[in-house]
């Protein structure tokens, strides 16, 4: 570790930090239905959107419908991918000649883009035409983001209102937040990334001849665009195979800090708009302090794991950290915190390697999924994921002093505790209960590319990734085989949607209650004894689901380097 | 809830529209604009004719010309389309080598290309970047160390003087983005064309 290294640390944290006040309070605004600075040019198409879709925008929606109506949009979500998938070699836009995708694996990516996962079973520049780029993955980058902040946001109101049927309506909610937010920060962003050498480019892939007269193919495509809102909406799915590691994907250093900047900056200002929201920004930044918590631990451990390198590179004296499955560009600190960033929020790009990262350096990533990437999170879904925790925080925090457990305004009750519960249950069930198939299936094991307790994880990154909507990888596991392209499906879906209908639950069951003003009995939740809580309840429940699964994993696999075993 | 069939299908279509066509092909006709040169892929000509990009690495194992670090990427098979086979630097399918921190196989690879460097400058101490892949497999750089390891060697290919060359590595290499930010860098594809510039002169 080095001095320059944590200076890099510390201005990234301070710019998201700077960043929290004037987004949380611009997207307030957007969901409050208000006036922007931009209205006068957006809200034409905004009321046109509406007249053609025959939404009513001043009807309001209860959870139940708001739900129904989010499924429904993922429904014709996921028939548009993959019927571009399968049509790709007849359509337009398809210079490279990519032929047809085959069904699983069309299956796979189109599910894994509707839940905001873009896990990558697929190749990108070695498989997808650019129409399927563009019309199939740039678009629900922009809709699942824009549908996590919406779940948000209807999770917020049913802590603000009281006494109330309703929750929102979805489409509003949907429109506003691509028209108003994603689109206009990804236009500026766009021309940001070309300027530092993105390409951006619907011309076929160029033949080069090398310096020493060989043949070098470069593949090209509008990265720029697709990059932008796969950073800002946490979707991670990459143009290129190698994604946020390619040169074309992330070209400098420079570009490297803004996407990490942008992997954050929407899910950090949502705890400020839920503060501005329940009448009280403390109650955002006491939210936002549990995050930064477990943040920055997870970072110290990991860059500390890949400065020191490995047992390999120090019997050769090769000193410098573990490049391996690094970029220069980047070097040891930048990739440490990209891998610790990425899998806080539920992005899931990559600009290095996880695969080949230290043991321990490669098991903060898999921690950050397994607590349900509530550490800043998936933009939307990290709220209402750290919101659950919250609620079991207090409920944990009522029984200590048997007293109904209050929450902003609203008691806490049987009802909202069992629902948080079989969200946070649920998860585990997925990544534990198919890395226990898939290394006992001999064709799954198959798939495996490391030997060892390396191979074991490897598997549980996958199901780990894929349940908790993150979609990095220990890449070296073939996820292309019939096998895994099924089951991760299954994953992403379950980890997705069966997470989302308890929290609208939860928010339903919140709007109808009534407020109660806090009383001299009320645990305060702005303080630092209600943020150690929350974060002592998110590692307990945490440790207690995965550490059994670690320990056959990462964590005999460090000890097996100290000792000098290869496998 | 049947209402909500109708926009399901019409806001879906619309957005999907604005955010899928009309915005990319927007930004690409803009950037096209504005940044045509990267938006191209920031490629490199010399006399007419493609040599590479300034982003993209390169395969070079001449002596003559400074390597870059190895590379993972591999290529379809030609006699079996279900298998791979290894091509270095292969801009049309981007990876790494995925090799964890206890396998036999990376240590194998790394000992092997120690070995190689070693006996080619034994003196100078071996960079760790000339001896792991990149996570693309198309890192255009390395770092300062692993050029100036390379001096002895070009210089000698080139009968130039190892000072001459050095110079040259010193004028290539890249700072921190103000001061601060990203790692110190030198583009190997730029080195080497400056370096067959220098021989032309």
């Amino acid at each position: 570790m080095t001095v320059i290294g944590w200076i890099q640390i510390i201005l990234f944290c301070a710019i998201v930090i700077a960043l929290v006040k004037p987004l949380g309070w611009y997207m307030t605004r957007v969901f409050n239905g208000e006036r922007t600075f931009l209205s006068p040019m957006l809200r034409p198409l905004e009321r046109g959107i509406y007249w053609v879709g025959g939404v009513d925008e001043r009807r309001e929606q209860h959870w139940l419908t708001y739900t129904v109506a989010m499924l429904l949009f993922h429904v014709g979500g996921f028939a548009l991918i993959y019927g571009l998938m399968r049509l790709q070699a007849v359509l337009p836009f398809n210079p490279a000649g990519q032929t047809a995708v085959a069904e699983d694996l069309s299956f796979n990516t189109a599910i894994s883009f509707i839940t905001n996962t873009n896990w990558q079973n697929y190749g990108g520049e070695s498989t997808l035409s650019y129409l399927v780029q563009m019309l199939g993955l740039t678009h629900q980058n922009f809709l699942s983001a824009a549908t996590g902040i919406a779940l948000a946001m209807a999770l917020i109101r049913g802590f603000t209102r009281s006494s109330m049927r309703t929750v929102g309506n979805f489409w509003v909610d949907v429109t506003r937040c691509t028209l108003y937010v994603l689109l206009p920060i990804c236009i500026v962003y766009t021309l940001f990334l070309v300027w530092q050498g993105m390409p951006q480019t619907l011309g076929a892939y160029v033949d080069a001849t090398t310096l020493e007269g060989g043949k070098q193919t470069i593949a090209l495509g509008p990265v720029a665009s697709q990059v932008a809102i796969k950073m800002l909406g946490t979707n991670g799915g990459g143009f290129f195979n190698a994604n946020a590691a390619h040169p074309f994907e992330n070209p400098t250093a420079l570009s490297n800090l803004v996407q990490m900047i942008s992997i954050f900056a929407l899910g950090a200002a949502l705890t400020n708009v839920f503060g501005r929201m329940v009448g009280n920004q403390r109650q955002g930044w006491a939210i936002f302090a549990v995050m930064g918590v477990l943040f920055v631990a997870g970072v110290a451990v990991t860059y500390w794991a890949e400065a020191n390198g490995t047992s390999i590179l120090h019997a050769f004296d090769l000193t410098g950290g573990n490049m391996e499955g690094k970029e220069v560009r980047f070097g040891i600190v930048a990739s440490s915190l990209f891998a610790v960033v990425t899998t806080a929020a539920s992005c899931g790009a990559v600009n290095a390697m996880h695969d080949s990262f230290t043991a321990l350096g490669g098991m903060i990533p898999l921690i950050n999924m397994q607590l349900g990437e509530i550490i800043i999170g998936g933009v939307g879904a990290g709220l209402y994921g750290m919101l659950i925790f919250v609620i079991i925080s207090i409920f944990v925090a009522g029984l200590m002093v048997g007293r109904t457990p209050e929450y902003v305004g609203k008691k806490i009750e049987a009802r909202e505790v069992k629902m948080a519960m079989l969200a946070i249950l649920v998860l585990p069930l997925m990544y534990l209960g198919w890395t226990a198939v898939g290394v006992v299936l001999p064709s799954a094991v198959a798939s495996m590319a490391n030997a060892g307790p390396h191979g074991f994880t490897e598997v549980l990154y996958a199901y780990t990734s894929g349940t908790g909507n993150n979609g990095s990888a220990f890449a070296g596991l073939t996820g292309n085989t019939l096998f895994y392209n099924l089951t991760l499906a299954c994953a992403m879906f379950v980890g997705r949607f069966f997470m989302i209908v308890p929290a609208m639950a939860i928010a339903g069951s919140l709007a109808e209650k009534k407020s109660h003003p806090p009383s001299a009995g009320t645990f305060p939740t702005t303080g630092g004894l209600f943020v150690g809580l929350v974060v002592g309840v998110i590692v307990i429940i945490g440790g207690l689901t995965f550490f059994p699964a670690l320990a056959l994993g990462p964590i005999v696999e460090h000890l097996a380097m100290n000792a000098n075993t290869l496998f | 809830m049947l209402r909500e069939i109708r926009p399901a299908i019409l806001v879906l279509v619309l957005l999907t529209a604005i955010t899928g066509l009309a915005y990319p092909l927007a930004m690409t006709a803009i950037a096209g604009v504005i940044f045509p040169k990267q938006a191209q892929g920031s490629l490199i000509e010399k006399d007419g004719k493609v040599v590479g990009s300034a982003l993209i690495g390169q395969e070079f194992k001449e002596e003559k010309y400074f390597h870059g670090r190895p590379s993972a990427t591999v290529a379809p098979d030609p006699n079996d389309s279900t298998k791979t086979v290894p091509a270095p630097y292969n801009a049309a399918n981007s990876g790494g080598s995925n090799l964890g921190p206890t396998s036999k196989a990376l240590n194998d690879r790394v000992k092997e290309d120690v070995e190689k460097l070693k006996a080619e400058n034994p003196t100078a101490s071996v960079p760790v970047d000339l001896v792991t892949t990149s996570a693309s497999g198309l890192d255009p750089d390395i770092s300062p160390d692993a050029a100036l390891f390379q001096v002895p060697r070009v210089a000698k290919a080139r009968s130039m003087s190892e000072d001459a060359v050095r110079e040259l590595v010193t004028q290539n290499t890249q700072g921190r983005f103000a001061g601060v930010i990203g790692e110190p860098r030198v583009n190997v594809l730029a080195l080497n064309l400056a370096l067959d510039a220098a021989k032309a002169k």
